[in-house]
């Protein structure tokens, strides 16, 4: 990008064809391996017993339940760290208080914290023994090793995507539209939609992929809460472990390149809302140009 | 309450005439409290309850240590290489046109969309005897899968994109007249490297790497399935506290618990000063 943008015939780093085809065949080289390789052993493995009994694999109750139950937690969590993601990133971007900036290290502690830990904090306060968990197990509730604690610990431990891809964009926006459509007399909800939201669309959507892809595939922490029971408290990820670790490994492949196709479809919808951008981006740039001259 | 008092707190010059505050901050201050800090106290109050000789016995027993060890160790060499890897990939995505450039671009996020316990049994199966890499390494003489090697790969898999993402935007940032008055001076291209690039490089490298050092600490997924799990050799941090909670010894899991959890977060405290720190400074300068 930058590369054209300088389009001087000015020598750069780094420019002599020999280093630029050294350095791109090192980077493809190295990406290969690291990446590529493994990415299509997932799908070599989940058919190396044929197509018959990949699709039987995937079909079995146990992984049918396991898929139903993933896709529960996430459409339970990606909304609620939705609205929590844009409130947080509103505060802390169109107004300034004391604690702002704690405030928004609090918010990286899922990212720094292991799921593992993450799974015991919920367990210890949440579990029959704890001081919350007790008083649940004498009114009968159970959260712990039950779907509501593998939602709980995934609301945690993505929490901060929505928030992390808007406070930059937000910040770098400024306030200026918006003051002026409270000058202008709108009420704070039109604001939000009309002014707001199309500024921020995009990163929005792709906060919730982000978040949608983790929670879909969070393993430490669930593994913690879920208690592991076949068919009613495991998750798509927890089905791969429990598959694998049975020498069920072609089973467990198949399972995993559906993560893995969920996965690659972050990675093209995340193109795709940058080309949009860049386009969007372009044209603004060119509709400027037309107006100066 | 706290609503209440940071917007009398508003500094004057600001006027306030955006409308949301005592909502978004009230949202977020009870979101935070109910969904971090509340879970937090439970673990400061099983630490405590057990009292400081059981904890210290517990957090210094031998196998233990050995696991802070492996982890450390493992973590510190995967995001070195990282720090390399990374700052190669940035170059070569932000520097050079190329078929594929796209692609490659996308591919960079893989270990962040991809499970982590996929990744794991995929690293463990390319990496054992009779897989493909496992192969070749073992006509070599080497052995990864279900080593501290196998715990190094499966950290650096999953923390590549990090060095890339700080790195990348500060390198399309960088002004070309310094590097251009270098190179037409005469100077070498890695001496202008060396003198003009990396300097404004490396504050975003360094957080790269320890973003990558970070999250390789807590990794988990990845790691177990490959790593061999041997008790003083290959057993990471993360897995003693899951071998805590499966014999149902809550007091040690919490006592293990709490050294990785000040751990992260004295890192991650650190890493937010420094970035604030070298922001500040590169703004100061233009």
């Amino acid at each position: 990008m930058s590369s054209s943008k300088h389009s001087s015939s000015q020598l750069r780093v780094g420019d002599s064809p020999l280093v630029k085809w050294l350095l791109i065949g090192l980077t493809l080289f190295l990406t290969a391996i690291l990446l590529v390789v493994p990415l299509i052993a997932i799908f070599q493995q989940a058919f190396v017993e044929g197509a018959a009994h990949y699709f039987n694999s995937l079909i079995e109750a146990d992984t049918l339940h396991a898929i139903g139950l993933t896709l529960v937690v996430a459409a339970l969590t990606v909304p609620i760290n939705l609205v929590f993601g844009v409130m947080l990133a509103w505060a802390v971007t169109r107004f300034e208080f004391p604690g702002r900036k704690i405030l928004m290290t609090l918010m990286d502690i899922p990212f720094a914290v292991s799921p593992v830990v993450a799974g015991l904090l919920y367990l210890l306060l949440y579990g029959n023994n704890g001081w919350i968990g007790s008083w649940l197990y004498d009114h009968d509730i159970q959260l712990m090793f039950a779907w509501p604690g593998i939602v709980m610990v995934t609301v945690f431990v993505t929490c901060p995507f929505v928030a992390r891809e808007l406070i930059p964009l937000m910040q770098q926006q400024g306030r200026e539209d918006e003051e002026a459509a409270v000058i202008l007399g709108a009420s704070g909800w039109q604001l939000f939609r009309r002014v707001t939201l199309p500024n921020i669309k995009w990163a929005l959507i792709y906060g919730v992929i982000l978040t949608n892809a983790r929670a879909v595939g969070e393993f430490g922490a669930v593994s913690v809460v879920s208690g592991n029971i076949r068919g009613e408290t495991n998750t798509l990820p927890l089905h791969v472990q429990l598959q694998y670790e049975d020498y069920q490994a072609a089973a467990a492949f198949a399972s995993a390149s559906l993560l893995a196709m969920i996965a690659l479809l972050t990675l093209l919808l995340k193109a795709f809302i940058e080309w949009r951008q860049e386009r969007s981006l372009k044209i603004e740039a060119e509709k400027e140009r037309q107006v100066t001259q | 309450m706290a609503t209440h008092l940071s917007a009398a707190a508003t500094r004057p010059r600001h006027k306030r005439v955006l409308p949301g505050l005592s909502l978004s901050l009230g949202t977020s201050l009870l979101f935070i409290s109910l969904i971090l800090l509340l879970p937090m106290s439970g673990l400061v109050m099983q630490s405590v309850d057990m009292g400081w000789d059981r904890y210290w016995q517990v957090i210094s027993d031998e196998r233990v240590v050995a696991s802070y060890k492996v982890t450390l160790w493992a973590a510190l060499i995967a995001s070195i290489f990282n720090g390399f890897f990374g700052l190669l990939l940035a170059w070569v995505l932000v520097r050079y046109e190329f078929p594929g450039r796209r692609i490659l671009d996308a591919l960079v996020d893989l270990p962040f969309a991809l499970p982590t316990a996929v990744a794991g049994i995929t690293l463990a199966t390319l990496y054992a005897q009779n897989g493909w890499y496992g192969e070749i390494l073992e006509s070599l003489g080497l052995k990864v899968a279900y080593t501290p090697w196998g715990i190094v790969l499966a950290m650096a898999f999953t923390s590549i994109p990090f060095v890339v993402r700080t790195v990348q935007p500060v390198l399309e940032e960088l002004s070309p007249e310094e590097e251009e008055a270098g190179m037409t001076l005469g100077a070498s291209d890695w001496s202008v490297f060396r003198r003009v690039i990396f300097p404004a490089l490396w504050p975003a490298l360094m957080t790269g790497i320890a973003l990558s050092f970070t999250r390789s600490l807590g990794e988990f997924g990845a790691v177990i399935f490959i790593a061999g799990n041997m008790p003083y050799v290959s057993e990471i941090t993360s897995l003693m506290i899951f071998v805590s909670l499966q014999e149902f010894d809550f007091p040690a899991a919490s006592a293990i618990a709490s050294v990785v959890l000040i751990a992260s977060l004295i890192l991650l405290f650190a890493i937010n000063i420094w970035q604030a720190r070298y922001l500040r400074r590169l703004h100061g300068r233009s």
